[in-house]
């Protein structure tokens, strides 16, 4: 019980930790790493709270959606990956551009 | 709001915000996950759950590992909109362009040996976790996960998809996991039950037919994910 909780507070710091240097940084691969972060702390919670439940077996919903929320989250961060990559050969820079393009 | 009083562009030369900026950001996220944190502290004491119900009706799923009668059962919508996500994103990145061409140098012989041991026993993992899957931790993610590690391997040391296979056969069995899937939805849609709701009797055999295609698609999509782009000998070039 004690350190379920325990480790779904350390999952909200890592989200907190990824939303952080989502907004901070600027250079696109770290914002990429930032929101992997990020999810990495969501499946934390959601696996440690599924260890709360009475009996021996945790709740499998919650871990048939990590299972699910991980490989989506690998494909979209090589999507996003793709992207950046597509950005820095138009641009030069791996940035977003601060005013619209002209 | 305190960001818009800023001058319009506060990032300094290394691309970092500014010291103000960035300590309002961490007084405000501070409070989100002291907020978060009680939120998780002030939850009912006897979690609700759904174990329960998924504990009283294992034994028509067909497999008894709960997570898998829950990803391919109870949950199969979930799953089968999950591989239709795999295959959007291989579609952007292949949206993008051909694959970049990689002039790797030729791999050492350490990492040249350990490739020849190591991709033959990833495929026979992956095979034993698809069919481990049924009534222990494994299934089609760990198995296809496992699988895409050997086609990452062997990309890395400088193998690519022959002529042969990437074009139509590589399309066919990236799209097969979400196409058993469908059939299969469909035809028991056509035999009277409702989208994905198996026959008790059939459950375990058609939950390892999609396992085993969707392990297929898997492991095929992250692998060409990691390729980067679309495979130069593919029939649209």
């Amino acid at each position: 019980m004690i350190p379920a909780v325990l480790y779904a507070l350390v999952g909200m710091g890592l989200f907190a930790l990824g939303l952080f240097a989502l907004i901070v940084h600027t250079h696109l691969l770290r914002k990429i790493l930032a929101i992997n972060v990020m999810a990495s702390g969501v499946f934390l919670v959601l696996v440690a709270l599924a260890a709360r439940t009475r009996g021996a077996v945790p709740d499998p919903v919650p871990h048939a959606m990590v299972i699910t929320g991980i490989v989506v989250a690998v494909s979209a961060t090589a999507l996003a990956l793709a992207l950046m990559l597509r950005v820095s050969a138009e641009t030069g820079r791996a940035e977003l551009p601060e005013e619209p393009l002209e | 709001m305190k960001k818009k009083s800023n001058k319009p562009k506060s990032i300094t030369e290394n691309g970092e915000r500014e010291a103000p900026f960035r300590l309002l950001l961490a007084v405000l996220l501070s409070a989100l996950a002291a907020g978060l944190g009680y939120a998780v502290l002030s939850l009912p004491s006897p979690p609700p759950g759904l174990s329960s119900h998924v504990a009283a009706n294992l034994e028509t799923s067909g497999v008894s590992n709960p997570v898998t009668a829950v990803l391919l059962n109870f949950r199969g919508y979930d799953t089968l909109l999950e591989l239709g996500v795999l295959l959007l994103a291989l579609l952007g990145v292949w949206s993008l362009g051909v694959a970049p061409e990689h002039h790797e140098p030729p791999p050492g012989p350490v990492l040249d040996m350990l490739t020849r041991l190591l991709a033959p026993l990833l495929i026979l993992v992956a095979g034993y976790l698809l069919w481990v899957g049924a009534h222990a931790p494994g299934g089609a993610f760990q198995a296809g996960s496992v699988l895409a590690a050997a086609g990452v391997l062997l990309l890395l040391t400088g193998w690519r998809p022959g002529a042969g296979f990437s074009g139509l056969p590589l399309r066919i069995t990236l799209a097969a996991g979400l196409g058993v899937f469908v059939v299969v939805g469909v035809v028991l849609m056509l035999l009277g039950g409702r989208l994905l709701e198996y026959p008790p009797s059939f459950a375990g055999a058609l939950i390892l037919l999609i396992e085993a295609a969707a392990t297929l698609s898997i492991g095929t999509t992250l692998a060409a994910l990691f390729l980067g782009g679309r495979p130069e000998a593919g029939p649209r070039r």
